[in-house]
Parts: structure tokens; sequence; C-alpha cells
């Protein structure tokens, strides 16, 4: 088997932020391509401003994210984030039209592309809704729609469930799993639920805080497409020991 | 009491009550109709000199309305510019607040003598545009600069330019602010009219508060308040205009502007 091309490679990333807070300090990984990966870690490990830098909405301080697989950044990234972050003045559709808008696509022809990706995250009844109008998942869907309407290689996620109820997100963090599975864009996760990074992906990348650093690379090899038996398997409950022990090896440092 | 009725019917019967009240005291004790009028002499007044009230309403109206557009366009306009440029912000914005502090009575006088007693209309609309400008600016200005950061990361990266971001994002997240704004401002303009025709007076204004002034000096206080109540009406119309283009406006999606079920 050969070894898969990164899509992303960061070496020894540092950024420090105009009060002298060390957000990252020195971060080294390499993210496949088409992988999933999560960043799990507590608040303050400078995962969000690791995951910007990774879209190029801020710039390093230190260090260098180079793309071996495509050369360059992707032009199209999908990105999410915690709130649903949607105009609230407009229509579901003109909500996931907005990226093709923007890249200057008309409205017709854009039109079966937003259809598309509605109903893929199942909201195709639902176009004509104001946000206010949808319930807090609905928005978050609203939201995933309109990040993979461009049908980016890269997805980008900033704690996108974490103020959705339990049941939501599990059921999110399916649909998430049956979108990557069916599309393989490269996703990576942000998410401070140990349980949610472990069910999700195939790397969890365990950040630690002071400076923010990766404190343990874990591997989850079950396979895809996971559900109820993976959720309540031994490997699963194992695998989140692990996690949740790199993560208090990091705070006792 | 249900709701929407009683918010028209209850200020109605109060009013009835006041008016109905007043004609009773005015007749009971006999008071000249120099000092305090009944209310059906007022009326009386305004049918008799309907005419005349009415062209000089019309005037008011135009002037208002002619100052509070030119404040929307200029007001919107500026604080466009502002958003697009720091340093111009930064250089006039002082200028614009000076504008604002100085009561527009002391500055009349000069308005209009620049302007010249023969065209008095014009310095009349362009003190009352002074007034109505700055709320504008300044609830714009806020405005542009309130949209979501998430939403302008996301502008940012689907690579959008400054003319995308202003007219997707900035100026429909400023909508509610401007409309704030323009609630102040219409009320604004109209005081501004008022206060610049007082100043020009002497038969050079022809508008409803040149009415007061001369109506005044003749001692027709029944007429004075003829030209007062269609001044308050003016005032009440064009506040529940702006309220009507808010709600129709926000409706979908601001909370201001949303029917709560609960």
């Amino acid at each position: 088997m050969t070894e898969p091309v990164a899509l992303i490679e960061l070496a020894g990333i540092g950024k420090t932020y105009a009060n002298g807070t060390v957000a990252l300090g020195g971060v080294d990984a390499a993210i496949r391509e088409g992988g999933l990966v999560s960043l799990v870690g507590p608040s303050g490990c400078g995962k969000s401003t690791l995951l910007r830098i990774v879209a190029g909405l801020i710039a390093p301080d230190r260090g260098a994210i180079s793309w071996p697989a495509s050369g360059a950044r992707p032009s199209d990234i999908g990105f999410v984030f915690q709130d649903a972050t949607l105009m609230p003045w407009a229509r579901v559709t003109e909500n996931v039209y907005l990226p093709l808008k923007l890249q200057g696509i008309a409205q017709d022809k854009a039109m079966p592309r937003v259809r598309d990706a509605l109903a893929r995250v199942g909201l195709a009844e639902f176009s004509d809704a104001f946000p206010r109008e949808l319930s807090g998942g609905m928005k978050m869907r609203v939201s995933i729609a309109r990040a993979l309407v461009t049908e980016p290689p890269l997805l980008l996620m900033d704690e996108p469930f974490a103020a959705l109820d339990e049941f939501t997100r599990e059921k999110l963090d399916d649909d998430l799993l049956g979108l990557w599975l069916a599309h393989r864009f490269t996703t990576v996760f942000v998410t401070h639920s140990i349980y949610e990074s472990v069910y999700l992906s195939e790397r969890v990348l365990v950040m630690g805080a002071r400076p923010g650093r990766i404190l343990a690379d874990i591997a989850i090899d079950a396979p895809f497409p996971r559900g109820r038996t993976f959720r309540e398997s031994q490997a699963y409950v194992e695998t989140c020991a692990k996690v949740s022990a790199a993560l208090r090896e990091g705070a006792a440092i | 009491m249900n709701s929407r009725f009683a918010r028209i019917l209850v200020p109605l019967l109060v009013g009835i009550a006041f008016l109905a009240l007043w004609e009773g005291l005015v007749r009971a004790s006999g008071v000249k109709p120099f000092v305090l009028p009944a209310p059906t002499v007022i009326a009386e007044s305004l049918v008799q000199n309907f005419a005349s009230l009415m062209a000089s309403l019309w005037v008011t109206f135009r002037v208002t309305l002619a100052a509070f557009l030119l404040a929307v366009v200029g007001g919107v306009g500026l604080a466009i510019v502002f958003s697009q440029n720091r340093l111009i912000e930064t250089a006039l914005f002082p200028y614009a607040v000076a504008l604002q502090v100085t009561p527009v009575i002391s500055i009349a006088p000069l308005i209009i003598i620049w302007v010249g007693y023969d065209r008095v209309e014009i310095a009349v609309l362009i003190l009352a545009w002074i007034v109505a400008f700055f709320p504008i600016l300044s609830n714009t200005t806020l405005g542009l600069r309130s949209a979501d950061h998430n939403l302008r990361d996301l502008f940012r990266l689907y690579g959008a330019n400054r003319r995308q971001v202003l007219t997707e994002l900035q100026l429909p997240a400023a909508l509610p602010y401007i409309l704030a704004g323009m609630k102040i401002s219409g009320g604004l303009a109209l005081i501004g009219a008022v206060v610049a025709e007082f100043v020009a007076g002497s038969g050079a204004a022809t508008g409803l508060a040149w009415r007061i002034v001369e109506a005044g000096n003749r001692l027709d206080i029944p007429r004075m308040f003829a030209a007062l109540f269609l001044l308050s009406t003016l005032g009440i119309c064009i506040f529940f205009a702006l309220t009507f283009l808010e709600r129709r406006l926000l409706r979908h999606w601001h909370e201001s502007a949303m029917r709560r079920e609960i």
C-alpha cells in the first residue's frame, strides 16, 4: 500500500497574538487527501486558530503550510462555523447560493447545484424559508449545504455542532459521515467533544493549551460507515479513554 | 381587551374625552378665543382657511420630504464612503458632528442671508437637511460595521470583492440601523423646516410655520391652532409611514419587526 499524498502539511506553525498570548507554539501535522481528521482539545488550545490558518483567514507568525497534493491552497474551501452564520435577511436558497454568487455564477445556472446541495442535507422543502423559521439543527444543515455547494476538496468545520442538543448532534454527525463517504472531501473537524471526535474521524489530533500544540495523534481504525454498533463497541470506549488520557496528560504538564 | 382594537380605540377615546373637556371648560369659563379657542372654533377656522392652510401644508410637506430624501441619500452615501476609507472618516466625521451639535436656529440667519431672501425655500431645505442628515449618517456608519464577523470571513474565503461585501453583506446588515435613523430624521426634517421658516419670517416663507407666526401677529389664535393641528398631523403621518416601511422591509428577519406568537 502506497502512502497517500498529504493535502495539507503544517511545519512548525506558530501564532502569537498582539497581547502576547501564544496561541500556537509550533504545530507539525500532515493531513492526507480525502481524510477526516478531528482536532480535539480544551478551549484556548488554538484549534480554531489552526483551522483559520489552514483556511488562509489568518497568517501564521512562524512555520509554513504547504499543499503537496494540490500544489497550492484549494481555491474552494468549505467553512462551517460554530453558529450557522446565515444571512438572516436571505431565504435558505439565497444563503446556499452565496458562494456561487460571489464566484460570479449566474443564478439560473447555479440553481440546480443549490437544490442538489439542499437535497443532500435533507432540506429540499425548506428552500424558501427564512433562517429564523428553522430550528438550530436545520440552520446548521443549511450552513453545511452552503459549504458543500461549491463541491470543495476541503471542508473545515469549527465546532459546528457544539451549540446543538445531543440528539441533533448525533444525527448531524451521521449525516456528515454519509456526505463524506459519498464525496470524500478532506475534512478537518474541530471539536471539544472527545466522543464526537472518536466517532467521526479516521484520526484524532489531541491538542493542549498554553502554548497550543499537538499532544497525541490517535488513529481510529473502525470501518465506515459507522453507526450504533460502533458507538456501543468496546473499541469506541477504549479509544475515547485513550483520547481522554492524552488530554489529561497535556493538562498536567 | 383585545390588543389591536384597544391600541386604536383607547387613545381615540382619550382624545375625544380631552376635546370634550376642553370645549366644556372654555364654554363654562368664558375664556376669550384669542387666549384659548374651543375645539369647535378651531375646526371652524380650519374649514374657513382651508385653501390657504392646505397650500401652506403642501409647501411644508414638500420641503420636509425633499430635505428628508436628500438626508437619506447624503447620509447613507457618506456612510458608505466612510466605510470604504478610514482616512476620510477620520478626517470628516468630527465636522459632521460639529454641524449636528450646532443648534440649527443659530445658523439659520446665516444660511438665509447666503441663499438670499428671494429663495427662502432653498434655505429652509438646506436647514432641514442639516438637521435630518446626521442621524442617518451615524446610524448607517454603525450599521455598516455591525455585520457578523464570521460572515465577513466567509465572504473573504470566497474571494468577494469590496463591492460584493458592501452590497451583499454590509448594506443588508445595516438596513435596520438605516431605518431607525430614518425614523428619527423624518421628525427632525419637519422640525428643521419649521425652525427655518420661523427664522426666515416676514412673509418670505409660505409654509405652515409662517401661518403660525402670521396668525400670532394678528392674534388669530384659532387659526394658529388650526395650523398647529395640521403640523402635528403631518409629523404623525411621517412617523407612521416610516414605521410601516420599517415593518415591511424587516418583517421576515429582524427581531424588531416580528410579531411574536407567544
